[in-house]
Order: C-alpha cells, then structure tokens, then sequence
C-alpha cells in the first residue's frame, strides 16, 4: 500500500493540529466496495480484473442495458452485504428492497441505477476506530447499501484521424456488485477518518468481499467536510468530496478541505453546500455542483425486483461464516498467544500470513511465539525477496512448525534451521529429511565436543596464549574453529562452555 | 379448405395426421398476409425466409413424431415489443426502426421449442402507449371487419392479424386493456393473465408493475394451448410466478352447473352504447342458461382505476425508456457517420426528440414530473396505497363470486382519426379494462355479439392465478355460442 498503515508518514496534519483550539472538522465518509463475487449483480456476467481484461467481453443484456432485459439479485452479494453489516455490527433489515435512481449518463446503460433507498441492507452499525492522538472513536455506521457499478468511460482526445474527442465505453464493470457504506459524521480528525477507512478495507479484506485493492479501482471514498468552533455542538455547512480513490488523496483532499473552509469562515464567508472534485495536480478541491444544481434522482422501488425477505435462520447461517475480524484477532494474538506487538501488528494487517501463522501454530502449538518469529522474520523475508505469495509458498504451514520443533527440542541449531528453511523454500521438502540427507543434527555430547575442543586448542597454541595474555576476545574465534570442525553441527552453548573452562585451566 | 382459416387446434389434427405440412400451412398464411395485409397493415416485418424455414424444421418434428407439441408447425405473429433473435423489434417507434436483438424473449424462445412459426411482427401503438393503434410511428392498422375503424390498441396489429386470419394465434401484451380491447373490436379471444404467470424477459417494457404477454386466438381451447406452452416460472425474470402450470386445455367445461358470477355494477352504470349492453346481458343471459348463478358485486374504487394506472405507468415508463439514449443501439441523432459532431447531451435531445412520438413524450414528461422531489408523496405513492384499495375490491368480489363478467369497452370499435387529438377520451376508451392489471386479477376477452357489423366483447375476469378457471367459463361459453367463429369479410362495405 502507498500510504503508511499507522499514520500520515511524518507529516503535520493541519486540520487535527493547527485549528484544535479554534475549529472542530466534522468528517463523515461514504465508501463504496465493489463486492468479490463471481459473477456480477443482476446478471450471470463474470466479474473480472476490468483494469486488464479485454473491453466489452463480460456483458450481456441485462448489464448493457438491451430493451427487454430484466434484473436478477446476485444472492452471494446479498449474502456478502449481510457479512459487512454483520461485521460492523449493522442490524440485517427482514425486508430489503431495490429502488431506481434515475440519472442520465453514457456509463449507465439503462437511465438508472439499480440501488436501495428507503430499505438498505444494514443499518445502525458502528466501528471503533484509534486517531493519532491515541483516542478511540466509535464511528456509527448510518447504513450500507447494495447497487450496481457503472461501465467505466474512456475520454480521448481528438486525433487527426477522428476528428474530435470521443468517449469509449467498457461495460465489463458494468453491474458489478457495489456495497455502499455509509458512516455518521463522528470523526473530528482527519487521521480519524483515515483510520476508519484504513479499517474498513482490512475488514472487506478479512471478509473476503473486496481485495482492497485500491490501483483497481475497487474501493472508493467520499468524504463530507465541515467545520465548527471547538466546542459546539451545530453542524457547520458541509461539502462532499467525491472520487477519492487512495488513501493519500482522502488525506490530502480532507486535508485541504478543512483548511480552505476555516480560511472561508476566518475571512467572514460561508461555506456553500456543494459537491467538490479534487483536484490532483494543484492539490485543491473545486466545485462540481451546487445544492441548486444538485440531482432530483427520482428515486422509485425497482418494480423488475420484488423486495426481499432476510429470516433470522438466514442471518445466522451467514453469521456463522464470519470469520475472526482484525480487532479480535488482535489481542487474541498479543493477549492470549502473547506474540510481541510488532508481530501482531504484521499478522493482523495481512490474513493471509495470519492464516499460515495460526496452521503452523496447530501443528506445533509448543511455541506461537518462536512460529511468528520465523513467519514474519526470515519466512517473509524469503519471500519478499523472490515475490512469492503466502498462498503460492512451498514451506507448507506444518513443515515450518516441524522445523521451529527441530530447533526447539535443540536437534539443529539456529544457523542451521536458516539454511534448511532456505533449501525448504526452493525444495518444498520436509525439515527433517532435509536435517538427516545434510547430517545436520546438531551434536550436543560433552564427550565428543571436548574431544574436538582440545584438537582444536592443540592445533593453535599461539592463539592460546594469546588468549592467556588477556586477548580474551579469541574465544569467539575459537568456537568458529569448532563449529568449522563440526561443519556447523555443534551446540552453541556446549561448546562456549567446555573452550572457557579448558583455556581458564591453563592460567 | 382455407389452411389460414384454420384454429390451431384444428391445424394440429391435419398437421399430426400428414394431411397438411407446416410448409403448406405457413405458406398460406404468408400468401394471406400478402393478400389482405395491405390493407390490414397488421405486420410491421414478415419473416417469410425464417418462417419457411421454422416450417420446414417443424414438418421434420411432425415426421419424426418427436417433440410434437399442439404448436408444432403452427404459424403465428407477436406484438413488436417482444425481442426476437434477429428479427427487428420496433415497438412501433423510430428510436427503434432499426433495432435487431440478439436475444430471443423468454415466450419466443418457448414458443420455438414447442415448435411454433414465426411469421412476423405485429404494429402497436408506440411503446403501447395508446388504445387504437393509431400511435404507431409507422402507419395506422385497420380493423378487418370495418377499414374505416380502428383495431383497438396497442396491441392492434396482433388482434387484426388474428382476426384476418393471418396468422393462427398471436401473442399480445396487456398493461391495461391493451390485448382484451383489442381482442373486443376485432371479434377475437384474448387473454390477459395474472402477472406473473408469463415470463416478461425480453417484452419492452412499458410499466413494469403490470405488463402481461397473453394471446390472440379464435377461440378458448387455443388460447389455452398457447398458455401451456408459454406459462410458467423463468429463472430470468423475478417477478414471475413460481406456481405450478396446470394443463389448461383440460380444464375445459361444457357447463356451468354451480359457477358463480358477479356482474360488477360500477361497469353497468352507464355510459355502455346500447347495442354492447344489449349483446353483454345476452351473453349473461346464454350462462344463466348453462348453469350460472349471477349476482350483482361491487368494485367501489373503479373510477380510481385510471387515474392509479396512468400515475404508476407514467412513472416506470419515464424510467423504462430512459435507456433509449442514441448511445448503444436504436437511432442516434445526428448520425454517428455523419460530420457533425456534438456532446453527450445533445445527442440524448436530438435522438430522444426525434425518435419519440408526441404520446411517448407526453408520458415520459408525466411519469418524470409524477416522481419528482416534492411530488412522489402525493403522486406516484398515493396511487400505490390506492391501487391496495382497487385489489381488495376484487378480493372481496371473489370471496362472493367465482368471477365477473364486465364489458372490455363502452362502444365498438370506433373509427380511426375519432380520438387521435383527444388524449383524455382515448384514455377513457380502456376504462372497464384497466383495472385488471393494479387490481392483480386475470381476464379473458370472448366475443358476444355484434353492433351495427362489429364485435362485441365481454370480460371473464378471474382472482390471481385462476386462468383455468376463466378459459373454463369462456370454453363453455363457445361451446354454447358462435360468435367466436365470426369472421370478418375483408374489404366489403358494411
């Protein structure tokens, strides 16, 4: 991801900073997630990587809008929503239905979009979310709603050969399944509302509804921005900034929204309800449209839809796929497994890798710990350094709890368990056959070790005595020497032991 | 022995007994149209290559024995709001002149698995917008049993094609009145079925809540042979109804022995043009004879029908043809080859400005202002707590009655250029057919008589899902009666 998982990399955030003393923001967030399923919305369209795949090739009448064609509820979408609403605590309405929104535009085939109105999916839920200032805040969630994406636009300019400018339509997005999650205006920083939406993701992620995936397009905010004097209780004027499709443009557009109606206000203006763009390039939002311009969508219940009726045995079936959410894996992790926090925060923000952590963890549940020390350690390490997904690598989950047991029950040392870790990752072989075919059982007998202790002090006497003359550091030296002997094999500890007490006996 | 004359039931037994082919029979049927559709103008495009060649595949079917269905080789012309696989579908408009789907609907493509010819596309008023036929972009259709007179509308061109026996059967689409009225000027059965019974995928939308395909025949064991064969739960379309189809061919009575009634009075008061009264209480009289009791019911709300269903059908109209943008099929003006370029909104005024007609337009403007800020409330919802009110009227009517017999109009066919410039009378023209489709019901128009030389029609109105019922009414009605073998002599001065 571009932007830091914890905060604004550094920088100062004005809005929570600067203005604390004399002005309050008010952020409220919309957030739309195109829904993982296979195929899309109303129709048996596949739903595929529209940033990649070839243009106009998954779409039928239903998604293009063809005269006749009729609409059929995705019912793994609703399924879908209902998880989300579940997630963040929503209350499931028994009866949901679709209305039309009515609007003309060229990516919107039939005149209207299919989307809820009066009777969303979920409604009344919330997530607590920590600022930067280290306060937690609960973020109601006002409602989410299902609709129908819209084909996406390709603007391109006039050439010698066209003429003039035209735009290109591909409706592969088309109808794509979109989950719109509204929140209530509770955040008052901007760090507030970038951890609310960074929150949300990981949600969708955890759920598997939505990549998260920002480069494609699949998840999108908007903001609502006003501001108030600190201490007040009246909503300002707000403003909605929309299409604001990363992490850093949320933070900067917000940013600089909250600043410019502050100057408004210090100046002795009002802020005008609008809808505002950002602007990239110059780093400023700009009006799109007035409240007097605004839309009359001339919302009306889809009469191709009849509502739908959600029991409580259908919740609860879906409730019951919920898995672990970020939060309570969490202090799970940290509390109950008692990983250190830097762990915890590296398999919490990744599920997959908390996945392989937690089978590795079944398969040897002797030390959690030690297993996220390899996961997040060399494990990632490798590969990051190849660019292997945790899905597609070849140490499988109990194979690497096998080796962590080698080293534990003091089978292998550490330097070795590396190496076979290492032959693990390219070979996909068990731990210990690859310990018994290299003969890297470490030897941890006394006898054998003095054996080669003394060998190895005879063979370099003028060491020793350098060592006698107070050039103590030649132990670490030494014990190279025996682990040289060994090829790698001896115990460490043993071995430390046995060359201190035989070169102290020579003084 | 006229083939195109034939009731399909009677073209099943030649057709099943090798005493006719399809080949034989679709080519009577095409060299009837060519006869007398130049001066029906029913069809708006004929198929004749496809359809020969549907015959030819069918003829194999009836030789083979396998897969023969009453429909096999059986040729027949649909409303042109239903979509059909490379065949131009207009609904009647320019924006749609040259529209070819690539899809087939739902009743086409089970008409075609049963067999079925498909000859062509029958003219409608605009989008069905209309109650004569006369809102057609291309060309007015006349009634076959008077020129001078319209068919009824929109679906005009299906009942005159029936009617002029150029085509078996037809099917038609009834979003409030539009197969029964027609079916009443030109003499012919028609069926409206409760919505939901007939899958809509691929029909054109005109109002969503209450579009219902059904068919034009000569008689009721046809249209009951068609619903057969298109009824029925489609996995495309939600709306539809997941009941069982019953055989409806069987449920065919000759009696009315313990049949009840109800003679809705609100639709008797007044207004009827004598000679339609006088040839309805003659058919109310003929079921008395059969066997039927017949009461006196009540549907208190019926001066609300009109105003509840040009509310809601206004307001999903505006919606549903709202997709005809000039952008991915249809007209688009100015033309996409021509030099003239303009912007997005342009494109949508022009094309939308030349493609629609002055009723579309009119509806589109009623149906956007109905749903607006401010006036949802009172408008488009009102009528939707209204129409709650119009179906129980017909709950209680049936808590009494088996079902009504009402007029389908107050006159006879009248003539074309009569109401054309009077949009309010032409909407009063569907007063007593309106209210099947907001009050849920099914209905079965059957000709009763004639008025001055044209047909008179009467309603069978039945409770959701009980078209069984109604055909059994109707069957035992015809078996009684002849005016369903009526046939109109074409051209010939009345």
């Amino acid at each position: 991801m571009a932007y830091g998982t914890t905060g604004h990399r550094g920088r100062p955030v004005k809005g929570d900073a600067m203005n604390t003393t004399t002005y309050e923001p008010v952020i409220g967030m919309e957030i739309h997630a195109e829904l993982r399923t296979a195929s899309k919305m109303f129709c048996g369209c596949p739903v595929v990587d529209t940033t990649v795949a070839p243009p106009n090739t998954a779409i039928c009448p239903v998604c293009t809008g063809l005269p006749g064609a009729m609409p059929v509820v995705n019912q793994r979408a609703v399924e879908q929503a209902m998880m989300v609403g579940l997630a963040l605590g929503c209350t499931i309405n028994a009866h949901t239905s679709f209305s039309r929104k009515n609007y003309f535009y060229p990516d919107l085939p039939k005149g209207y979009q299919i989307s809820q109105y009066d009777e969303p999916i979920a409604v009344n839920g919330w997530l607590d979310v920590v600022d930067d200032a280290g306060r937690t805040i609960r973020v109601g969630i006002r409602r989410a709603h299902m609709e129908e994406d819209t084909a996406k636009l390709f603007h391109l300019p006039a050439t010698h050969v066209e003429g003039a400018a035209y735009t290109l339509i591909d409706f592969n997005r088309s109808s794509v399944p979109l989950l719109e999650i509204v929140s209530e205006p509770d955040m008052h920083s901007v760090s507030a509302a970038y951890v609310y939406a960074n929150k949300i993701r990981e949600i969708l992620r955890y759920l598997g509804v939505n990549s998260g995936d920002m480069e494609k397009g699949v998840l999108r905010f908007e903001a609502n921005v006003s501001v108030r004097p600190a201490g007040t209780t009246t909503l300002g004027t707000r403003t909605e900034i929309k299409n604001l499709n990363s992490f850093r443009t949320l933070v900067r557009a917000v940013e600089y929204e909250i600043d410019r109606q502050i100057r408004v206000l210090e100046a002795g203006g009002t802020i005008l309800q609008e809808t505002l763009g950002w602007d990239e390039l110059n780093g400023t939002t700009y009006s799109q449209r007035s409240k007097e311009h605004a839309h009359d969508y001339r919302y009306f219940p889809e009469p191709d839809l009849p509502p739908l009726a959600i029991d409580d045995a259908w919740i609860e079936e879906v409730r019951a796929t919920l898995p672990e959410l970020p939060d309570a894996k969490a202090s799970r992790f940290a509390e109950v497994l008692g990983l250190p926090e830097n762990d915890t925060r590296i398999l919490v923000g990744d599920r997959a890798l908390a996945d392989y952590f937690e089978a590795a963890t079944a398969a040897y549940a002797g030390l959690p710990a030690a297993i996220s020390k390899w996961v997040v350690g060399e494990l990632s390490y490798l590969m990051n350094r190849d660019g292997v997904t945790v899905d597609a690598v070849r140490v499988e989950p109990a194979a690497l709890a096998g080796l962590v047991k080698l080293l534990d029950k003091g089978v292998i040392n550490q330097n070795s368990a590396k190496d076979v870790l290492g032959t693990m990752f390219e070979t996909g072989k068990q731990p210990d056959e690859i310990v018994k075919e290299r003969g890297l059982v470490q030897i941890a007998d006394q006898d054998a070790l003095s054996l080669i202790a003394d060998q190895v002090l005879a063979e370099h006497p003028d060491e020793v005595q350098a060592y006698l003359e107070g050039k103590e550091t030649l132990l670490q030296w030494f014990m190279g020497q025996v682990m040289r002997a060994t090829r790698g094999r001896a115990q460490p500890q043993t071995v430390l032991q046995l060359l201190r007490e035989k070169l102290e006996g020579r003084r | 022995m006229n083939l195109h004359e034939l009731t399909v039931h009677e073209a099943h037994v030649l057709l099943q007994g090798g005493e006719i082919t399809a080949v034989e029979l679709t080519q009577a049927v095409l060299d009837r149209i060519r006869e007398v559709d130049p001066q029906i103008r029913a069809y708006v495009t004929v198929c004749e290559e496809d359809a020969l060649r549907e015959a030819a595949a069918a003829d194999d079917r009836l030789r083979s024995g396998d897969g023969v269905t009453p429909l096999t080789g059986v040729p027949y012309g649909v409303k042109d709001c239903l979509s059909t696989n490379g065949v131009r579908t207009t609904c009647s408009s320019r924006i749609l002149e040259d529209y070819v789907p690539r899809y087939d609907a739902t009743v086409i493509q089970r008409l075609r698995d049963a067999g079925a010819v498909l000859v062509g596309k029958h003219n409608m008023d605009e989008f069905g917008m209309g109650s004569s036929c006369e809102n057609s972009a291309f060309f007015a259709t006349h009634n076959p049993w008077d020129l001078d007179c319209v068919p009824g509308g929109s679906s005009g061109g299906s009942a005159a094609a029936v009617a002029a026996e150029m085509g078996l059967f037809a099917l038609g689409e009834d979003t409030g009145g539009s197969v029964r009225m027609p079916a009443g000027f030109c003499g012919v059965t028609g069926l409206k079925p409760t919505y939901g019974r007939v899958s809509r995928y691929g029909l054109i939308a005109l109002a969503s809540s209450f579009d219902s395909i059904g068919p034009f025949t000569h008689d009721v064991r046809d249209a009951a042979l068609v619903l057969n064969a298109i009824a029925g739960r489609d996995p495309r379309d939600s709306t539809s109804v997941a009941a069982p189809v019953p055989d409806y061919a069987v449920a065919l009575r000759t009696d009315l022995r313990g049949v009840k009634l109800g003679l809705p009075v609100e639709y008797f008061a007044r207004g009827l043009e004598p000679g339609v009264e006088a040839a309805l209480r003659q058919a109310v009289a003929e079921l008395e004879g059969l066997g039927a009791e017949v009461h006196e019911v009540s549907l208190p709300h019926t001066a609300y029908a009109i105003p509840i269903y040009y509310l809601i059908l206004t307001a999903e109209a505006s919606a549903n043809l709202a997709r005809f943008d000039g952008v991915r099929f249809g007209l688009s003006y100015p033309p996409l080859d021509s030099p003239e370029v303009v912007d997005i909104i342009e494109r949508y005024l022009q094309t939308r400005e030349r493609g629609f007609g002055d009723e579309v337009k009119r509806r589109i403007m009623l149906g956007t202002f109905a749903l607006s800020a401010g006036y949802y409330d009172a408008y488009y919802l009102q009528a939707q707590r209204v129409r709650t009110l119009l179906r129980q009227d017909f709950e209680r009517a049936f808590e009494q009655v088996d079902a009504l017999i009402a007029p389908i109009s107050p006159t006879p066919a009248f003539r074309l250029g009569e109401k054309i410039d009077d949009p309010l009378q032409m909407y009063l023209s569907d007063i007593h057919v309106v209210a099947a489709n907001p009050g849920g019901v099914c209905s079965l128009a059957v000709p009763c008589g004639l008025s001055e030389g044209l047909p008179v029609g009467m309603q069978i109105v039945g409770p959701p899902l009980a078209e069984a019922e109604i055909f059994g009414i109707g069957a035992a009605y015809q078996a009684a009666t002849e005016w369903h073998t009526a046939r109109p002599a074409i051209g010939a001065a009345r």
